[in-house]
């Protein structure tokens, strides 16, 4: 298991750098001038050009540069007039005149508490429905469980976000106006305001985890180990929940770690709809100003986040599957 | 002796007098094609200590006859009538609580696929312990160590270390073995082993047969034993019952119907066996034709359509008349040929042979 997790480990430490080599180049090499971009256009003087130039080490070649760039992820790196860059330095965000990794560490939590929560929400109400749909296969529950996911997964996050406030925050007035606040600081004020986000969130995932955990099950309770343990006088509940739901948690498993990397890397339209200052918001705000430094250094957080999921869920599928663990 | 013979004269003996009794046993199932009539009027007897071989082809119904037995057909889709009676108590009419404190402990089952059969996220050693934990309301521990007197009982060795394998990191022959550990760990009065040995090479069928021979000994178990391999009915049956289309068309002790067949079917299933010390110039005899659908099931004798024999018999009675499971010359079997006729086929043609 240590060995198996190791080797991932070092397979996704050089994924990331191919990562940053690429995406390093692909914007500075191919895209324009980035201290033009970085000089405030209005007040744009040559001798300021020249000053973000030399804070940013842009008159070095472009090999320098991007060693400079990647020790400073891991050493940190001084920027001339800007300061020093801690570790790990993502560089200068001259849009908002801080340094990249203040704004990224700035907005990952709120990004983190709506994922996580997003995640067990769709989790729960996915895996319950088709659960549901599972056990009472053919019925009306079946197919009514079946519609409500299939409805969810047609709707559009920004079309049920603001449908969602108008009724539970302005009409029944059960919630707040849905923000993100500290856990740390208020747990509760944290959960009430992201309770909206999150149920709306994962309304678009119900439906994916609805009708494979529906076959699944069925597909687990016609396995041939399934009738064995009944002829052990297994009952009908443990049946179900120790043997046919295991069998069905591997590839759930799989789906949800996938798209727990989608959501952690900014689930950038839930977090426009309900004004959640996360990355998704940073990262259409870099983009936006045409802020390199920023974009870049959001691309690669959010690249190690979902690499970092992968990895989780290739352990977890290992504990949960003793037949991949030997290979 | 087994009760089959007792019932020479073709009366049904009386529910109850056996260890297991199934009478006039009915399974349906509703499809979306129709209803398939699985089990037609099976009725055989199984006293304690005593193995029943049941024979046939696939889809014959044996498979489905002893799932009912044990309850394990989806009752929303199938229909079952008779009576199946184990030691006085009516399975049938059993609740499903009483029959979970039945299945695994009373009466167990192994089955053919081991892999398929036994959950690859479990330790053999804990799928083994489960029915003992279950009905004994042993702890852990004692679940384990009887897990693993279990495993050394069918000859897994190093039973210690074994117990903690997946069921992947056992071989196909100490699979079944497990299998078989799982379902003798509360020791049950009833088997039934459907096709253990068919997935296995030659030698580890001997071995497994040999291993239930010994456990029987040993507890006293009864067994059905659900086959297509005359050779291993051989080996271990003491009464034999053959079905075709969902139905018994023989029934006797070993002997007689390994010996003295009365039945065109079993004339073709023994002539079917290749044997060994056979002249390499006398071509195997496979039963022509394919098992009949059971949701159409032909009209008269099941066999009729395969059968070579249908000349012999008068009139067009095979198509149109079922033949009842009666006495023929020593054990019963149902078909329309005359007992004369029977007995001049098995010695005129099927005899000579099967040792030629």
């Amino acid at each position: 298991m240590l060995r198996f997790l190791i080797r991932r480990a070092l397979g996704a430490i050089v994924i990331i750098l191919l990562l940053i080599c690429l995406t390093y180049f692909a914007f500075f090499s191919l895209a324009v001038d980035p201290a033009q971009l970085a000089c405030p256009p209005k007040s744009c003087t040559p001798e300021l050009l020249a000053q973000i130039r030399s804070n940013m080490h842009l008159n070095l070649p472009i090999y320098q540069q991007f060693w400079n760039y990647l020790s400073g992820l891991f050493v940190g790196q001084d920027l001339g007039q800007l300061g020093h860059c801690a570790a790990p330095c993502f560089g200068y965000s001259y849009n908002s005149q801080r340094f990249v990794w203040d704004e990224i560490s700035a907005n990952y939590p709120a990004t983190f508490v709506l994922a996580i929560g997003g995640a067990v929400v769709f989790l729960a109400i996915g895996v319950g429905l088709g659960m549901l749909s599972a056990w009472k296969q053919g019925t009306m529950l079946d197919r009514v469980a079946s519609s409500i996911s299939l409805i969810g997964q047609s709707t559009q996050i920004y079309f049920v976000g603001p449908l969602a406030m108008a009724l539970f925050v302005y009409n029944l007035q059960w919630l707040g106006i849905p923000k993100y606040v500290p856990f740390t600081q208020d747990p509760v004020g944290c959960f009430t305001g992201m309770l909206l986000p999150w149920l709306v969130m994962s309304i678009i995932f119900w439906a994916n985890y609805t009708r494979q955990v529906r076959s699944l099950m069925l597909e687990q309770l016609s396995e041939d180990h399934i009738r064995a343990a009944r002829a052990k006088g297994m009952s009908n509940r443990y049946v179900w929940w120790r043997y046919a739901l295991r069998g069905a948690m591997a590839p759930i498993i799989t789906i949800f770690g996938i798209d727990l990397g989608s959501v952690f890397s900014g689930a950038i339209i839930t977090e426009y709809t309900f004004s959640i200052q996360g990355l998704g918001f940073l990262a259409v705000k870099s983009v936006n100003n045409a802020d390199l430094y920023l974009e870049l250094g959001v691309l690669i957080f959010s690249s190690v986040a979902i690499l970092l999921f992968n990895i989780v869920v290739d352990a977890a599928y290992a504990l949960l599957d003793p037949r991949v663990r030997l290979a | 002796m087994s009760t089959l013979t007792k019932s020479e004269s073709g009366t049904a003996p009386k529910a109850g007098s056996a260890f297991l009794s199934v009478h006039d046993l009915q399974v349906r199932f509703r499809t979306e094609d129709g209803i398939v009539k699985a089990v037609n009027n099976l009725t055989f007897d199984l006293e304690k200590g005593k193995t029943l071989g049941i024979v046939g082809e696939s889809g014959s119904g044996k498979s489905v006859s002893n799932l009912a037995v044990m309850g394990l057909h989806n009752p929303r889709n199938t229909t079952i009538e008779g009576s199946i009676t184990l030691d006085g108590q009516d399975l049938l009419r059993a609740s499903q609580k009483d029959l979970e404190k039945l299945r695994g402990n009373k009466m167990a089952m192994i089955f053919q696929d081991a892999l398929a059969a036994l959950s690859p996220y479990y330790t053999i050693g804990r799928q083994i312990a489960e029915p003992f934990m279950k009905h004994t309301g042993a702890s852990k521990k004692e679940g384990r160590d009887r897990a693993i007197e279990m495993l050394r009982r069918v000859g897994i060795p190093q039973p210690q270390t074994r117990v903690d394998d997946f069921p992947h990191q056992f071989s196909g022959g100490m699979r079944q073995r497990a299998m078989i550990a799982m379902a003798l760990v509360c020791d049950p009065e009833l088997l039934i082993a459907d096709e253990p040995t068919t997935a296995l090479d030659v030698t580890v069928q001997a071995q497994i047969v040999d291993l239930l021979k010994d456990l029987q000994q040993e507890s006293g178990t009864s067994i059905i034993f659900i086959t297509h391999d005359l050779g291993v009915i051989r080996e271990i049956a003491d009464d034999v019952l053959v079905m075709y289309a969902g139905r018994a068309v023989e029934r006797g002790t070993m002997r007689e119907v390994l010996k003295s067949s009365q039945h065109p079917y079993g004339w073709g299933l023994l002539s079917s066996i290749p044997r060994i010390n056979a002249s390499v110039d006398i071509p195997l005899m496979p039963i022509p034709g394919t098992p009949p659908s059971l949701l159409n099931p032909p009209a008269g004798c099941a066999f009729n359509p395969r059968c070579a024999y249908r000349e012999l018999v008068p009139g067009d009675k095979c198509e149109t008349e079922r033949p009842p499971l009666a006495p023929a010359n020593g054990h019963l079997s149902a078909c329309h040929l005359t007992d004369e006729q029977k007995q001049s086929i098995l010695t005129e043609q099927i005899l000579p042979r099967l040792s030629s």
